[in-house]
């Protein structure tokens, strides 16, 4: 390259380099585009033909259904897997955990982002150390207080443990959004006689409605995707929620695992993040590197 | 009662006063605040830590005696549980879900890096098919973690699973052996090098332009560009998404779990002994591998924070905010606009 470009007079080899890199340098970041849409898609893919497929086809490795089939999907919600209630439940779980969440949270992401005092950053530090903290070394204990005052089988048993790593990321992801929101909204607010309380109910509040949004979305999608905490707390049947469920499908015989109905099951549980990640994509995005936790 | 009322009037009268009655104010508005959220981390997050510590050193006698009565209760042992864990006839189990855990967090998050990085340099490059690759880059994100193990134990299914197929072999995945390692390496790979990717993606959005030009005329090549520019600017956002990968991995649970199963040798994790010994309701060895892997994750956090100096809690990228408000204004969007 360096041998093509240099006999040319020097103003024009600052631009013949890119020209004649052009092709390369343009295709190859399309091709990495197209790799990485397919590196993320394909298992999904995979997760969605496999639900597709007839039972009786299950082992077929073709890439798409030779006989397309909801059969799978039926199979899901036969009464015997409970699976609809597995749903309720998850709902019930994942909506409580992130409207808890979402009140407690604002609060204090309010006064971490907006107001001056001393041990701000220390009490943000705290909230984010919490986060950090592995859940065993909390679900052991609760799993022995919820024995001793019986909220084994309960939602609620559910719900608290689940405040634990959703509070944290919903403080963190408020505060960075109502710090982004101009300082002068406040001062307006004071000098129009606002007091402080105020400021907040009736100025930022309602202004910082797409960051409550974007904080909802992630919240329920954690609370959503948690499983060792659903698995722990609950043994009936009828209070697990969609995840531990689809685990705990069986097959005909104990050895044969239904991966066509829980592939269909998994498709079911997944469809709804998938269409809010495709509608919400950009705010998901600011909300997660924003915060930076997961 | 008398300070909120007095607050507007003051303001209104002497500028120079109130600032300090208004700090008063704001400090004790900031702490009623917060002790909501408080309040509930120290009972879902303090009070069982602390309930861990003081577990771990009592052992529960519930079964039957020697003469076949049901016993309940505890009895303290001091740091018996721990000498067992470490020394004693499951000390095996303990090293071997030990070394799991860390050979999973140090090989998984070191391709997860590299593989996020090479994703965001890629993603930052492209100006056509954004929101496609944005939006296909959060799918493995949004799987539920057990449902992504269950798609994997599928597709490394023995039997004509693709994955076999695909490779030609008859591979064994989710039995005993190395290759179960591999097996959970690759689904969480699968699953978060693209969210370390978009994390890195939006560190890299925040570099100005100007200095690659700016290195352009300075006569620095690509390489260069990137050892001496990306790189550096870019360590912050990198470090901060490495950090949260690698607690998240020390606590491995859900894909292992599932996958491979529980009470595997090759993929049990200190999470999942934990687990084991709760569901037998020895609460006291369970709590004590809590611990363990409480401390664990502590140290580990507090070397990285430490040594390499990842800035979790965003002061810098707080200092960054004055350059904010010049981009468009609606918040939510601000941070991952292309650039």
């Amino acid at each position: 390259m360096t041998a093509s470009a240099a006999p040319l007079p020097m103003p024009a080899g600052g631009r013949a380099r890119p020209r004649r890199t052009i092709g390369w340098r343009t295709a190859l970041p399309y091709v990495g585009i197209a790799l990485i849409v397919l590196y993320c898609l394909a298992p999904f893919y995979w997760m969605l033909v496999s639900a597709l497929r007839r039972p009786s086809e299950q082992f077929d490795t073709s890439f798409l259904p030779a006989h397309w089939s909801l059969d799978n999907f039926q199979a899901v919600f036969k009464h015997d897997n409970g699976f609809g209630r597995a749903l309720l439940n998850s709902v019930v779980v994942a909506g409580t955990t992130t409207i808890l969440t979402l009140i407690v949270g604002t609060f204090a992401a309010y006064a971490l982002a907006r107001l001056d005092f001393r041990g701000k950053n220390l009490a943000l530090a705290v909230i984010i150390a919490t986060s950090m903290f592995p859940g065993i070394s909390l679900i052991v204990p609760l799993l022995k207080l919820f024995t001793q005052i019986h909220w084994i089988n309960t939602y609620q048993a559910m719900i608290v443990p689940s405040l634990s790593f959703v509070l944290p990321l919903a403080v963190w992801n408020l505060t960075v959004f109502f710090r982004q929101m101009p300082f002068e909204l406040e001062q307006a607010a004071l000098i129009d006689g606002c007091t402080p309380t105020q400021a907040f109910r009736k100025v930022i509040l309602p202004l910082a409605a797409p960051g409550l949004f974007t904080t909802a979305i992630l919240a329920f999608i954690a609370a959503w995707n948690e499983f060792i905490i659903a698995l722990t707390m609950v043994n009936r049947k009828e209070m697990q929620t969609a995840t531990v469920t689809i685990t705990k499908f069986t097959g005909a015989t104990n050895f044969d695992q239904p991966f066509g109905t829980q592939m269909a099951a998994g498709v079911v549980v997944t469809i709804p993040l998938v269409i809010a990640v495709l509608i919400f994509q950009r705010r998901i995005i600011a909300g997660l590197t924003a915060g930076g936790v997961k | 009662m008398a300070t909120t009322t007095n607050v507007p009037s003051s303001t209104v009268q002497t500028p120079g006063r109130p600032k300090s009655r208004r700090n008063e104010g704001t400090g004790r508005l900031a702490a009623s605040l917060l002790s909501p959220t408080f309040i509930v981390l120290g009972l879902v997050v303090l009070y069982p830590i602390i309930s861990a510590i003081r577990q771990s050193m009592f052992n529960s006698n519930n079964g039957l005696d020697e003469n076949g009565f049901v016993v309940e209760g505890e009895k303290f042992v001091g740091l018996k549980n721990y000498t067992d864990i470490f020394t004693g006839d499951t000390a095996h189990r303990f090293w071997n879900a030990f070394y799991n855990t860390t050979f999973f967090t140090v090989v998984a998050v070191s391709i997860e890096t590299l593989l996020g990085l090479a994703m965001a340099l890629v993603m930052h490059r492209a100006f056509r098919g954004r929101g496609l690759v944005r939006a296909s880059v959060l799918v493995p994100w949004a799987i539920p973690t057990a449902i992504s193990g269950l798609l994997w134990a599928w597709i490394f299914n023995s039997d004509n699973g693709i994955a076999n197929v695909i490779l030609h072999k008859q591979v064994l995945w989710t039995t005993e052996g190395f290759h179960a390692k591999v097996a959970v390496i690759i689904a969480d790979t699968w699953k978060t090098a693209p969210f370390i990717g978009l994390l890195v993606l939006a560190g890299l959005q925040i570099i100005p332009q100007e200095i690659y030009e700016a290195a352009k005329v300075d006569g620095a090549r690509a390489w260069r560009q990137f050892r001496l520019i990306t790189l550096p600017l870019v360590k912050p956002a990198l470090l901060v998404a490495v950090l949260f990968r690698l607690l998240d991995t020390l606590r491995m649970f859900d894909l292992p779990y599932v996958l491979i199963g529980a009470n595997k040798q090759s993929a049990e994790t200190l999470t999942m002994l934990g687990y084991d010994q709760a569901q037998r309701l020895n609460y006291g060895p369970a709590s004590a591998y809590a611990f363990i892997l409480f401390l664990y994750v502590v140290v580990v956090a507090f070397m990285f924070v430490r040594i390499l100096g990842a800035d979790v809690i965003g002061t810098a990228r707080a200092q960054r905010q004055p350059r904010a408000p010049r981009r468009p204004r609606t918040p939510a969007q601000k941070e991952v606009q292309p650039a």
